[in-house]
């Protein structure tokens, strides 16, 4: 197990290096670096400290290590449009984020098993077509167009919800959140629902075949035979045994959550890290830009890390066979 | 007397024996046909500034332009016919998804060829890449991309081509692993036949069809994130807009209640999509070697 786990540290830190190497080649060598660094607005003498300070008259190499230092140390510079720390201004989005995302999961879980399991059990009633028919269509249509379809009718034609920002805030342990307060709710609902609505089409999909393969096992039919009710058959011995796909899934998806909260944020104009990344691109606020792609990748690399431990708890066939590899 | 069927006569009789991808396929011709003949049969030229008006900005489905047009599907904020806008924009959204996932199938199958081919070293360094790449969401990887890039329609397509490579990459090398073990490339190698010979002329024929099938999933997949980008202001520029752009510029009037102007490129964005992703379905079936009868 620790050999495991330290192969899998050592993989996150090369993972994490390469990608620090892609995002300074893409700012520092492709573009350039005074335009990307240095705010337009400065006078010349402050441009030339600027490069000096940054390091730029130095050769190529030696300008990656400065780049790494200062990354570690958690200096990414300075934002151009709100001028405090890039790296300050991303952790403050981030809440707002986290929040959002794991409301998606959360709503994608507790509604997609119970509806896979429905899909799974009846597949050839007409529920268990239209819950398919339902996650086929969640799956292929764009998430941003979604979006705007639950603006036209809940917030435009019905004037149920509103359409954008995260409404009044309450404190919680110093984070301040949107669930606690009812305006805060309102505001949550459509963008939660947008954002869950494509890991909700995948977790139908996951349950439903889980359930389609493991009601064939003799340990159903077992159970069965030994005349436990339906409920206990399908509660107890089906679900156990089809969870552990589900939660593997669950738990990588949660990135991909994070990535697609950019667009739905945008949509909404919910103030996270997704929506500050898009507003930094439209202004330039490159510093903000290099600070979000290095704190997204390490927070990718973070999960799909903390994934594999899972896993191999749960599985011990991975961790033998990974650490015989 | 019964003739032997070649295998596309096959494919083509197994194909159509769904009626929901038939229509699919029908629609999506309708649709291609429409992007391609987009000069001939808009009312009215959305790029010709002298043919628009101002006072026509805004009007509901089904009114009349000072000029006498009628805007069947109504006019944005420029005083455009949105369908003709929708014409044009159809050419740009599947001219991006079809030249990316063109390339991108290139690439990707070069890629897993060699991997698989060569093995070794080779094909740790392009699967290693392969998996560092597939371990992040594909929008995220364009949009750092376009973040550093800037906006633009061939930096959009490369954008897609760097996000879909990897899973040809990675099909191409799984099936090209298993075609490698067989009998006519053991024979081709007793040849001694040079080996881009025998990775072209025999490996690579074998290899299509799994390929096929994700390239039809993947140009749909293309469009929408395409359409993504766009929407975020991100991909497309302003002068050539997509499907995805047209889009987001109704997005602000739509809160004022004048949904037109992005409800029906939206509806054209998703007929596009859900027609190809049809096809792709039954292809899936057709293709796949495993469900013949």
């Amino acid at each position: 197990m620790p050999v495991f786990i330290i192969r899998r540290l050592l993989q996150s830190v090369l993972v994490l290096f390469f990608m620090s190497l892609v995002v300074f080649v893409g700012v520092y060598a492709i573009g350039n670096p005074v335009d990307i660094l240095i705010n337009p607005q400065a006078d010349q003498a402050d441009i030339a400290r600027a490069i000096a300070a940054l390091g730029l008259d130095k050769p190529l190499a030696q300008q990656y290590l400065i780049f790494l230092k200062q990354a570690l140390a958690g200096d990414l510079g300075k934002s151009f449009a709100y001028d405090i720390p890039a790296i300050q201004l991303i952790l403050e989005r981030m809440p707002a984020t986290l929040e959002l995302a794991l409301l998606a999961t959360g709503m994608a879980v507790l509604l997609g098993i119970p509806l896979g399991l429905w899909a799974g059990l009846a597949p050839d009633s007409w529920p268990g077509k239209l819950i398919m028919a339902g996650s086929i269509l969640g799956f292929s249509l764009p998430t941003f167009w979604v979006g705007l379809m639950l603006i036209m009718v809940f917030a435009v034609e019905l004037g149920w919800l509103p359409s954008n920002g995260r409404g009044p805030s309450t404190e919680l342990l110093g984070v301040a959140v949107s669930f606690l307060s009812w305006e805060g709710i309102r505001h949550l609902v459509l963008p939660a629902v947008n954002l869950a609505l494509f890991k909700l089409s995948l977790i139908i999909r996951l349950t439903r075949a889980g359930t389609r393969e493991a009601l064939l096992q003799d340990y159903v039919k077992f159970a069965r035979a030994k005349g436990l009710s339906n409920a206990r058959v399908v509660g107890v011995h089906v679900l156990k045994n089809i969870m552990i796909p589900i939660v593997t899934v669950i738990g990588l998806e949660f990135g991909s959550v994070i990535a697609f909260a950019i667009v739905t944020e945008s949509i909404f104009a919910w103030p996270g890290m997704g929506k500050l990344i898009i507003d930094s691109i439209k202004v330039l606020d490159r510093p903000v830009i290099v600070a979000y792609l290095l704190v997204i990748v390490s927070l990718f690399i973070l999960i799909n890390l903390a994934v594999d431990i899972v896993y191999s708890l749960l599985d011990p066939r991975v961790r033998i066979s990974e650490a015989k590899g | 007397m019964q003739r032997e069927q070649t295998p596309l006569q096959r494919i083509v009789a197994d194909f159509a024996e769904s009626r929901l991808a038939l229509a699919g396929l029908a629609l999506f011709t309708l649709i291609l046909l429409a992007a391609l003949f987009a000069p001939l049969i808009s009312p009215q030229n959305p790029y010709d500034l002298a043919q628009l008006d101002v006072l026509d900005s805004r009007l509901p489905p089904g009114s009349r332009s000072g000029d006498g047009l009628t805007f069947w599907l109504g006019s944005d904020d420029q005083g455009r016919d949105i369908l003709s806008g929708i014409f044009y924009g159809l050419r740009i959204s599947l001219w991006v998804g079809v030249a990316s996932t063109f390339c991108a199938m290139i690439i990707g199958l070069a890629m897993g060829l060699c991997a698989a081919y060569f093995g070794g070293r080779t094909d740790g360094v392009i699967m290693r890449l392969v998996d560092i790449q597939l371990s992040f969401p594909a929008i995220l990887i364009a949009l750092i991309l376009l973040a550093l890039l800037g906006q633009g329609i061939g930096k959009t397509i490369f954008a897609l081509i760097t996000v879909q490579w990897a899973y040809y990459a990675r099909s191409a090398r799984s099936t090209a692993l298993v075609e490698r073990r067989k009998e006519y490339i053991e024979a081709a190698m007793c040849l001694a036949l040079p080996p881009a010979r025998i990775v072209f002329r025999h490996l690579l024929p074998n290899c299509l069809p799994p390929l096929l099938v994700i390239a039809t999933v993947q140009v749909a997949a293309a469009v929408a994130l395409e359409a993504t980008l766009s929407y975020l202001g991100i991909g497309v520029p302003i002068t050539e807009p997509s499907l995805g752009l047209l889009i987001k510029n109704g997005f602000d009037y739509m809160l004022s209640g004048k949904y037109w102007i992005s409800f029906f490129p939206g509806i054209a964005l998703v007929l596009t999509i859900v027609s190809i992703n049809l096809v792709a379905d039954q292809l899936r079936d057709v293709l796949n070697p495993r469900l013949q009868k």
